[in-house]
């Protein structure tokens, strides 16, 4: 009752928001410590150095309302820490994200789970007799697909990357 | 020569010409203590709680908009100080928290009294540092301050493992800085501007509303001169009451929860709301579905992320208050465009009609003390001119709608977090900050108990505060609400076992007052007035059950106000 009752029922829609920030201790906390206190949600976070060890790049998977989006950039912008900030969703750019399976692979499991990994343009790159460890890179449907193409056979560990994104184009983000 | 770490702090604070430094000692930052001891130029003020250290800087600050210093130890101390660290963050206030850490090589260890400070304040801070070598001192203190002080201002966190104090570097404070992450320099758009004067010009039912961004923006002149050039009636938040003079015609009174009919209903109906410095925050809103609902919005804001918040607007200005204001009055002079006067006579007409109301009307015979009565003689014997500080209640509203501020920094309270505690600690910083002038701090018993200790400290240092007690025996706001919204089922409310104030303020060394007739109101508050040189404690036992109004409930548009 001291408080108005939430009554939004906009769209919320994915975004894919790329940070250049201070390589200093703490700074990934300060983003990661913005979305649980302001209730943002994050669907993936990637971050490590750039080749300007001073900084780290970040890319980040959130979803919200525009409104919301664009308080979630405003409040990014805010963090001392944070140098640079581009919306990817808002111009024509690339995705990517690493995957890693550790899939059970046995005698014609072995053919067909090699079979599903070219399609992808994936590669096999560990195995023992039973298992094989595959790697595909791609956009995160690309990365959905392999994951729907290996239901049906024993996966035994799943890793994925999180995005990365890069605008296209002849300018760079800093 | 070298200098140790400790020493390097305190010359930092001589660098950048801090008087004061509010706090409490403890074993982490005892080689600073020690560094203090030795020097004259930077005094400490020892308080009896960390959390009296953060409101007292918080109100140095707010008082004189210079940035506010604290020094707590590592663990407890720091704990202490978070509530007032997030007061001050919530209110946008320059403060630098300095907080002892336990020696580096046992960081993470769980070490007696260590708590990862940097940690626990980072959400209620604008930034802050743990130091990892003595030769970075100078360049966080410079880094703290300059963070602290510019844009939107807030407080700044360093925290300094004990071992680092000790350590010795040559010392030289930089006189300049970059920092590539943070500008908050910004050119004001002159189309935007443009925009928001043509809108201005041609508005029918103009509302201009002030928060505290003007006052610690220190727009207050050019804000006066652009209200009285375009004619316009204005209003306040709780935080912005001060900038435009309350005694002025063209006030309105203060809008939002408790503001007045005439401001709210303004509100309401304008057609161009001309927002300065304010946040948009549901105490001023109300239902947002509701708010201004025919009006074409301008927001001034030095922080993006302040504008569109919480409200769409339709001419967002990002840019200290005080380039904007004067950019405005450029453009106002400059323009062909003419007002619609017969349009603004007609809305002047309305608002007369609203302000007729007198929403601000109570009991003014009544027989047990009212508090607004109290607040209407202390404003009319200090004739507007004193620092008013407050806690959060029922009190705070009181003192925001009967005590009329004609000048800015001169009402200071903990509006964004609500922080009960903080008028006693804060009223120390402003008296520190301006002896010579009158500094009272209305309060109720309620609120007065959350900080009490510091009475100590107001007579170590001889700190002549008049402190108004409204003491109804309540949380009265709580009361309030349950009152409304509870069928009076008063939950916890009742304060039991309250001490005597009085005895408690002579114990403490000072004098204590208690009022229990309204006839004796003007004469105890003459009284306490002359005894300049001492605190008095007036302990008015007032109205169990005053309420606030104007009310507008939750859910509820600025246009459905509960009158008295």
């Amino acid at each position: 009752m001291v408080y108005e009752e939430n009554t939004t029922d906009a769209v919320e829609m994915r975004h894919i928001i790329s940070i250049i920030l201070e390589n200093e201790a703490g700074a990934l906390s300060r983003v990661a410590g913005l979305f649980s206190a302001r209730a943002y949600n994050i669907e993936s976070l990637t971050v490590a150095p750039t080749d300007d060890p001073s900084l780290s790049r970040m890319t980040l998977v959130t979803s919200g309302t525009d409104e919301v989006v664009e308080q979630v950039c405003k409040q990014l912008n805010k963090l001392i820490d944070v140098v640079k900030l581009v919306n990817l969703t808002d111009d024509v750019h690339v995705e990517r994200e690493l995957i890693l399976i550790k899939v059970q692979a046995e005698n014609e499991q072995r053919d067909e789970v090699k079979r599903i990994v070219d399609i992808f343009h994936g590669q096999v790159i560990d195995m023992t007799d039973t298992t094989y460890i595959i790697e595909v890179t791609g956009d995160s449907e690309k990365i959905d697909a392999v994951l729907k193409a290996l239901e049906h056979m024993t996966m035994l560990e799943v890793e994925r990357s999180g995005q990365l994104g890069m605008c296209r184009g002849d300018k760079g983000m800093v | 020569m070298e200098l140790t770490g400790a020493e390097i702090i305190i010359e930092c604070l001589k660098a950048e010409d801090i008087d004061y430094v509010f706090g409490y000692p403890g074993g982490a930052v005892l080689h600073i203590y020690d560094a203090f001891y030795q020097q004259e130029e930077v005094q400490h003020i020892l308080v009896r709680h960390e959390q009296g250290a953060t409101h007292a800087a918080d109100g140095y600050a707010r008082s004189t908009g210079k940035p506010g210093v604290v020094l707590v130890t590592s663990g407890p101390g720091a704990t202490n100080a978070v509530t007032g660290i997030a007061t001050a963050y919530m209110d946008s206030i320059p403060m630098i928290v300095i907080t002892g850490q336990v020696p580096s090589h046992l960081i993470g260890n769980d070490a007696f009294q260590e708590v990862d400070s940097v940690g626990i304040t980072r959400p209620i801070v604008k930034h802050n540092f743990l130091i990892e070598d003595v030769k970075d001192i100078a360049m966080v203190f410079k880094k703290a301050f300059y963070v602290a002080t510019t844009g939107r201002p807030g407080p700044v966190v360093i925290d300094i493992p004990k071992d680092i104090t000790a350590e010795k570097t040559e010392f030289s404070y930089p006189s300049e800085i970059n920092m590539r992450s943070y500008n908050p320099v910004v050119e004001v758009h002159t189309g935007q501007i443009k925009r928001a004067v043509d809108m201005m010009i041609g508005a029918e039912r103009p509302m201009i509303y002030t928060g505290g961004g003007v006052i610690l923006g220190n727009g207050s002149e050019q804000l006066r001169q652009m209200t009285r050039k375009l004619g316009f009636p204005i209003t306040s938040t709780l935080m912005g009451l001060g900038a435009y003079p309350a005694s002025d015609k063209q006030f309105v009174g203060m809008l939002g929860m408790h503001g007045t009919y005439e401001a709210n209903m303004g509100m309401h109906h304008c057609d161009v709301l001309i927002a300065i410095g304010a946040r948009f925050d549901d105490r001023v809103t109300g239902n947002l579905e509701k708010f201004c609902p025919g009006a074409k919005i301008i927001h001034v804001d030095v922080d993006p992320a302040s504008i569109s918040k919480n409200v769409k607007v339709d001419v967002p200005i990002v840019g200290e208050v005080v380039q904007v204001l004067e950019e405005f009055l450029a453009a106002i002079d400059k323009t062909k465009k003419t007002p619609n006067t017969a349009a603004l006579k007609k809305w002047w007409n309305q608002i007369d009609e609203w302000r007729s109301q007198d929403c601000l009307k109570y009991d003014r015979d009544s027989e047990i003390i009212k508090p607004q009565f109290v607040l209407e003689k202390m404003f009319e014997i200090t004739k507007g001119e004193a620092f008013v500080t407050s806690d959060v209640g029922q009190h705070q509203m009181f003192a925001a709608q009967y005590y009329g501020f004609d000048e800015p920094r001169r009402w200071i309270n903990s509006g964004g977090l609500g922080t009960m505690g903080f008028g006693l600690p804060a009223a120390m910083g402003v008296q520190l900050a301006h002896p010579d002038d009158l500094v009272m701090c209305v309060t109720g018993e309620a609120s007065i108990q959350m900080c009490i200790q510091e009475l100590a400290t107001c007579r170590q240092y001889d700190l002549p505060l008049k402190i108004i007690n409204l003491n109804n025996r309540y949380m009265g706001m709580v009361r309030q609400w349950q009152e409304f919204f509870y069928e009076k089922r008063y939950a916890m409310s009742y304060m039991n076992a309250l001490p005597d104030f009085v005895k408690l303020a002579e114990s403490y060394g000072h004098v204590g007052i208690k009022v229990e007739k309204p006839a004796d109101v003007v004469p105890a508050l003459k009284e306490a007035l002359s005894q300049k040189d001492r605190l008095v404690f007036l302990d008015f036992i007032t109205d169990q059950e005053e309420n606030v109004y104007p009310m507008i409930p939750a859910g509820a548009g600025l246009n459905e106000m509960i009158l008295v």
